[in-house]
């Protein structure tokens, strides 16, 4: 980098039009090479890059009319990709909820039906596979998830030898994945559920890192359900149609629950292993078993407080003992209602209300 | 205003000033650049699966990248303290070369973050709903681009005095010069709690990698520092003193000797104790139930870092040859462990026990790779404006950029 045209001003190199051509040529050769490197953008999917797109603001700042807004926006996307009209709401948590899971690991035989269940429900991308639920199977007595297998392929379930254990989203009541979002684009509703605003996640990625669970999954390519498989039951927070680039992950199907009924994992569930409810109804089932049963939490040394419970049921003796009971009790002490959640506690007057039980 | 806008004119003029090797030198970079954003654009409409990441393995290529290059523009400082806060005259006119460098780098992560943001669309939304100060990332976000402001200030500033030949206040750039050598050591502890925090990543869970990941920077940063400044000497006429050159090879030798002891440490704890902890570790250098993708790789940055700290300790090799030697074998050897021996193994196993390997498809090279010649474009075209500035050669009444003389414009800011 000598400088060899470092003259005094006056000099300054002669403008002829030899150098303007030469100028011309470069500056074209430049843009050129600019255009043809963007060029891939001419496919770009402009479906997404709208300006009511670009100012939809977060789920909790939204205004009713936003919200309604922003609902006919979506429920209109939907309909122009799946040529379907969907039944697309907002259906908030409700009062004196909170939801719990309770799976009995005894019964479990391990058949993926709710696997195949929770894609149908919550319509998950068939092709790449996005699934919320993973079923390790683990030789008997341990609960080293390093020794499990996710891909066992049995000509038929259960193997005598193994048993079966399915992991979703927690739902912590101190959820890492939460504290780590730059944009507070996923967060603990009351009831809760941790949800995430697909239009609000930038797909950083951070919370996929932070969860011990492996209950997150990205949409690495853009998701495709089939037009005649869509479930067109659907809420903002929950199942809706998500599109590339943004996370997801179980949220106890919030469109189903949160309107009274059941998960479809545990409908779908052919052995009964499956239960939930509303932890602050003393009568509900999951409240009932994890007071009756030795329950047991997936690495309770990450202090996540989970609101996904293990247990093995007394119905099983083979697997007796291999339960680890020590620490389910510490456990149970911090599910006290106004440990876990200090919002549904306060709203106890309505406890149980609506809830399925 | 008018001056200011004459001389970044010039300097756009200038940059494109330069013999037969600049121009190849910058045709090769932007040709590299332009590769990266042509694949990047292709990831835009496709989706991140045109990278070798997955659901299990969710950090890769990029964050490394920008991982080791927060370290680089952390490293600036140890040209800093030596002339701000111990006063050596040596390294006082070279200053500007390390914190132009930071500037350079520090735009390379930001474009790693934003390439591996899944909807970068959205990157406004940290405007409107920041996470500040419960997420580490938020607090990324503001040490880096702060970091970045503060560089560009103290450069601009001193390069834009030396242009209109006024002496620099000293009120306009030391404090910032100060509040710089606190906020580079924070950029690369905010970068390694940004791991840290993770309880559900044993590998990462562990108070060493801040101190590690500084060490590690001070000893790879100031390294290619060296090799900066020698190529700078030798083709932009730049007076380096071997001293200088010297004392940075023993900020140099001290890092990577800290660097070691602390990879030697956490090595031992993870393998003496051999608790469930040990898996990633033991992925990494040994391979894990037959897979060990990452094993040769780790092998190679421990031989290389080993290597250069030899080479810096035997008295037989104080030549500057073999500093280079040291310093290209350390900066390998950093990046590797940086990249594919800290971020990759922290995801295998997975929290659930699967292990699923990493490696960067032929798109995310080119990605990253086009990032690289776009920092190193950026870092040139900086230093090719500073140095005829800071030697008097463009200055408001010289002109050698090939614009016309102006008037000049004293009375302006």
């Amino acid at each position: 980098m000598k400088n060899p045209d470092s003259t005094p001003a006056a000099g300054g190199p002669q403008i002829t039009r030899r150098s303007v051509l030469r100028g011309a040529l470069n500056t074209a050769g430049g843009l050129a090479a600019f255009a043809a490197a963007v060029s891939p953008l001419r496919d770009l999917d402009r479906d997404e890059l709208t300006l009511e797109r670009f100012l939809q603001k977060h789920y909790k700042e939204m205004t009713p009319d936003e919200k309604d807004r922003a609902l006919q926006r979506i429920a209109a996307e939907v309909e122009r990709r799946y040529a379907a009209r969907p039944e697309l709401r907002d259906l908030p948590a409700m009062d004196g909820v909170e939801f719990a899971y309770a799976l009995n690991l005894g019964r479990c035989i391990g058949c993926r039906r709710c696997v195949h269940a929770c894609v149908a429900e919550n319509n998950q991308s068939r092709d790449p596979e996005v699934q919320y639920i993973r079923v390790l199977e683990l030789p008997r007595g341990s609960v080293d998830v390093e020794r499990a297998d996710h891909y066992y392929d049995r000509p038929a379930v259960p193997d005598p030898d193994h048993f079966y254990m399915p992991v979703q989203c927690h739902q912590c009541a101190n959820p890492p994945c939460v504290k780590v979002c730059p944009v507070e684009a996923t967060w603990q509703e009351p009831d809760g559920v941790t949800v995430i605003d697909y239009d609000w996640c930038i797909g950083c990625r951070y919370c996929e890192a932070a969860c011990p669970y492996f209950a997150r999954r990205f949409n690495f390519a853009e998701p495709s359900v089939p037009r005649e498989k869509l479930n067109t039951d659907m809420t903002y927070l929950s199942n809706r149609p998500r599109r590339k680039g943004v996370m997801e992950k179980c949220h106890f199907c919030l469109q189903r629950t949160r309107a009274g009924r059941m998960p479809a994992c545990l409908e779908v569930c052919p052995v009964g292993a499956r239960n939930f409810g509303n932890l602050l109804d003393p009568d509900s089932q999951v409240a009932q078993i994890l007071k009756t049963k030795h329950v047991l939490v997936l690495k309770q040394e990450a202090n996540t407080l989970p609101r996904f419970f293990y247990y093995f049921d007394e119905d099983f003796p083979r697997n007796r003992g291999s339960a680890p009971a020590r620490g389910s009790e510490a456990h149970r002490k911090g599910l006290s209602l106004t440990v876990l959640n200090p919002q549904a506690a306060q709203s106890l007057p309505g406890r149980g209300r609506g809830g399925p039980a | 205003m008018k001056t200011y806008l004459t001389f970044l004119w010039r300097c756009f003029r200038m940059s494109f000033n330069g013999d037969w090797r600049y121009h190849t030198w910058m045709f090769v970079l932007t040709a590299i650049a332009l590769l990266g954003l042509n694949a990047y654009c292709r990831q835009l409409v496709h989706g991140l699966v045109m990278t070798g990441m997955t659901d299990q393995v969710s950090w890769g290529m990029y964050i490394a990248n920008f991982t080791f290059l927060v370290g680089m523009a952390a490293a600036a400082v140890m040209l800093v303290i030596p002339v701000y806060v111990y006063r050596n005259r040596d390294l006082h006119d070279l200053v500007i070369f390390g914190e132009l460098l930071a500037v350079a780098a520090i735009i390379m992560c930001l474009l790693f973050v934003l390439v591996d943001l899944g909807r970068p669309d959205r990157f406004m939304h940290i405007f409107w709903r920041f996470n500040f100060p419960i997420s580490m990332l938020s607090w990324d976000v503001i040490v880096l681009n702060g970091y970045l402001l503060l560089n560009l200030h103290i450069c601009g500033y001193l390069i834009y005095c030396a242009y209109r030949r006024v002496p620099p206040s000293q009120y306009f750039y030391v404090p910032f010069v100060f509040i710089a050598i606190a906020w580079a050591i924070s950029i690369h502890t905010v970068t390694a709690f940004l791991y840290v925090g993770l309880g559900g990543r044993p590998f990462w869970n562990t108070a060493i990698i801040a101190p590690r990941f500084l060490a590690s920077a001070f000893a790879a940063g100031p390294a290619l520092i060296i090799l900066t400044l020698q190529i700078i000497r030798r083709f932009a006429g730049v007076h380096v003193a071997d001293r200088s050159l010297l004392l940075l090879r023993n900020i140099v030798t001290v890092a990577l000797t800290i660097n070691m002891f602390l990879l030697v440490c956490e090595l031992f704890t993870e393998f003496y104790t051999d608790s469930a902890h040990v898996a990633s570790t033991v992925y990494l250098y040994f391979g894990l139930h037959g897979y060990a993708a990452l094993v040769p790789w780790i092998w190679t940055a421990v031989a290389l870092n080993t290597a250069a700290l030899v080479i810096l300790y035997l008295p037989l090799t104080r030549s500057l040859q073999s500093l280079n030697a040291a310093c290209l074998l350390m900066i390998v050897g950093i990046w590797i462990e940086k990249g594919m021996g800290l971020i990759v193994p922290a995801f295998i196993p997975s929290p659930l026990g699967e292990i699923v390997e990493y490696s960067p498809t032929a798109n995310e090279t080119l990605i990253c790779l086009g990032i690289w010649a776009f920092g190193l474009l950026l870092y040139t075209i900086m230093v090719r404006i500073t140095v005829p500035v800071l030697s008097g050669q463009l200055t408001i009444n010289a002109d050698s950029g090939g614009s016309p003389a102006r008037a000049p414009h004293l009375e302006e800011v």
